[in-house]
């Protein structure tokens, strides 16, 4: 479950204030806005990236609000992948399970699973340089889902795709969604994008979020 | 040349005045030859403007090896024509023969490379954090990097020797002033300001959300930075260090005041270059230059092949 109770975040001279939605475990959740509207804010909040000035934030049955980003156990795919430049794409999805110190042969394992989830297997030895946007948004959400994070936070993930992948992604993102039942919140502008993908929609708008999709 | 074209609207002027109004002129299409010419003196201008400075370095580099090919033909000439006397001759060799020369090449190389890298160990956390932190104080910190740069060297030179007069400086001083340990401080002195500028440009240029990505995978701070950060500043640590070298090599007013210009002691090649100016030999002194150049020329060869093998790598 991802749970946002009343909250106020300031980030420079941008404020947002007293804003709450919940996705419930298991479901996808898009949260659909303008740019500026303070969708990529909340997103960050949620992350631990920005602290919080008031209310609190819920994942799981575990309140985050203060928590370090580092055991948050949330996965992140930013709007532009943010992939490792010196890195290997295999050492992307390796990356998360390396800093836990996970067995070598457990993340062997977990590297294979996700490259045959996300259809990346050809990729595993190339860097990011030259890769599709598609392929890079693929492997960025390898590397989020790497460590089976409780949640997944994606923000603006197919924005700088063209049409036809960006439907694909959706379909991969959906799909990957099912099979691994994580609790997502994806941010948007697009509202094709939000329609196939949520199981509940938000719209924040003046600074208010308003459920959308199932009504409330 | 400054005229508005007639569509525009001025100031005071509405759609409505103009859709009422008389009809407006498009005012007239440029013509591709016009437009050619133009493009033309553009460039031709660029190209003479910046060009004069490429040709002023260069010319200095054929100024150098032409007087010394004079010179090498000049002994020749008076001793006869033999491999020998060429290489006998040769102003670069006699200079590479003279111990003080000698000594002041490793001196050189030795107090270069260590002031290189202590500006870049220095330079890699003080360029991380102006580049990734807001704090009180930041305009004061970054005007007061930019002081070594702008200063003039040999009062560089002397705030070190004034600085050595108190506490806790004084306890060392005996150790440093005048001796091996001044020429790196001195040519550090200034060549970290440059490294700093470098590496806070290098990490102004990569992504910061690398960075966030990396802590919400589980990264402290630290590690964030060791395994992601610095791999992507491999190129900007680079640049730093062979800037922060090139700028120890030419370093001489600092030095002149702070390390003095004892032979076989603090010598180093710019002051090499200046004391045999000083006894009237022009010879060794272009020799000496050309020295400096040549070793200039090499590192940036080396560290333009090391960034195009990491690039290619990439």
């Amino acid at each position: 479950m991802i749970q946002i109770e009343n909250l106020s975040v300031q980030a420079g001279d941008f404020r947002i204030q007293n804003v709450s939605l919940t996705v419930p475990s298991g479901k996808y959740g898009v949260l659909m806005g303008k740019t500026g509207s303070g969708k990529t804010t909340i997103l960050e909040t949620v992350l631990g990236l920005r602290s919080v000035s008031l209310g609190r934030i819920v994942l799981g049955e575990q309140d985050v609000t203060t928590l370090n980003p580092a055991v948050r156990g949330v996965g992140y795919v930013p709007q532009d992948g943010a992939l490792f430049s010196s890195m290997t794409v295999r050492d992307h999805l390796d990356f998360a399970l390396m800093i836990r110190k996970a067995p070598k042969l457990a993340c062997q394992r977990r590297v294979e699973e996700l490259a045959e989830l996300l259809g990346i297997e050809h990729l595993l030895d190339r860097k990011p340089r030259g890769l599709s946007g598609g392929e890079r948004q693929r492997v960025a959400l390898g590397r989020a889902l790497s460590f089976q994070p409780k949640v997944l936070c994606l923000d603006e993930p197919l924005s700088a795709l063209d049409d036809d992948t960006r439907v694909r992604m959706c379909e991969l993102l959906s799909d990957v969604q099912k099979k691994t039942g994580t609790t997502t919140l994806h941010v948007t502008h697009n509202r094709d994008e939000a329609e196939r993908l949520a199981d509940y929609l938000f719209r924040i708008e003046d600074g208010q979020i308003q459920q959308v999709r199932p009504e409330s | 040349m400054n005229s508005t074209p007639p569509t525009s609207e001025g100031p005071g002027s509405s759609p409505e005045s103009s859709a009422e109004g008389h009809a407006v002129s498009p005012g007239r299409e440029p013509s591709a030859s016009q437009i050619g010419v133009s493009n033309a003196i553009f460039y031709a201008l660029f190209v003479v403007m910046g060009g004069t400075y490429v040709v002023l370095i260069v010319g200095m580099l054929i100024a150098d090896a032409a007087y010394m090919t004079e010179k090498t033909f000049d002994g020749i000439t008076s001793e006869g024509r033999s491999l020998f006397s060429v290489i006998s001759h040769n102003p670069i060799a006699t200079a590479l023969a003279d111990k003080r020369i000698q000594h002041s090449i490793w001196l050189s190389l030795i107090s270069c490379t260590m002031s290189a890298v202590i500006s870049v160990m220095i330079a890699i956390p003080m360029g991380y954090l102006i580049s990734r932190h807001e704090f009180r104080g930041k305009q004061l910190l970054d005007a007061v990097l930019d002081i070594p740069i702008v200063l003039p060297p040999l009062v560089i030179g002397l705030s070190l020797l004034i600085l050595f007069q108190f506490p806790p400086f004084r306890w060392i001083a005996r150790d440093v002033v005048y001796q091996v340990p001044s020429v790196v401080l001195a040519q550090f002195s200034v060549a970290c300001a440059f490294a700093v500028r470098t590496m806070k440009a290098t990490f102004d240029h990569i992504n910061p959300r690398c960075e966030d990505v990396a802590v919400t995978l589980g990264c402290s701070r630290a590690q964030a930075f060791g395994w992601v950060l610095l791999p992507e500043a491999e190129r900007g640590i680079l640049t730093a260090f062979t800037l922060a070298w090139a700028r120890s090599l030419g370093e001489f007013g600092p030095l002149l005041i702070f390390s003095g210009a004892t032979r076989m002691k603090t010598e180093v090649l710019s002051t090499s270059v200046f004391l045999e100016m000083n006894v009237g030999d022009i010879e060794a002194a272009v020799a000496v230059s050309f020295i400096m150049v040549m070793a200039a020329v090499v590192v940036l060869i080396l560290t333009r092949m090391i960034g195009s093998d990491h690039q290619a790598i990439k």
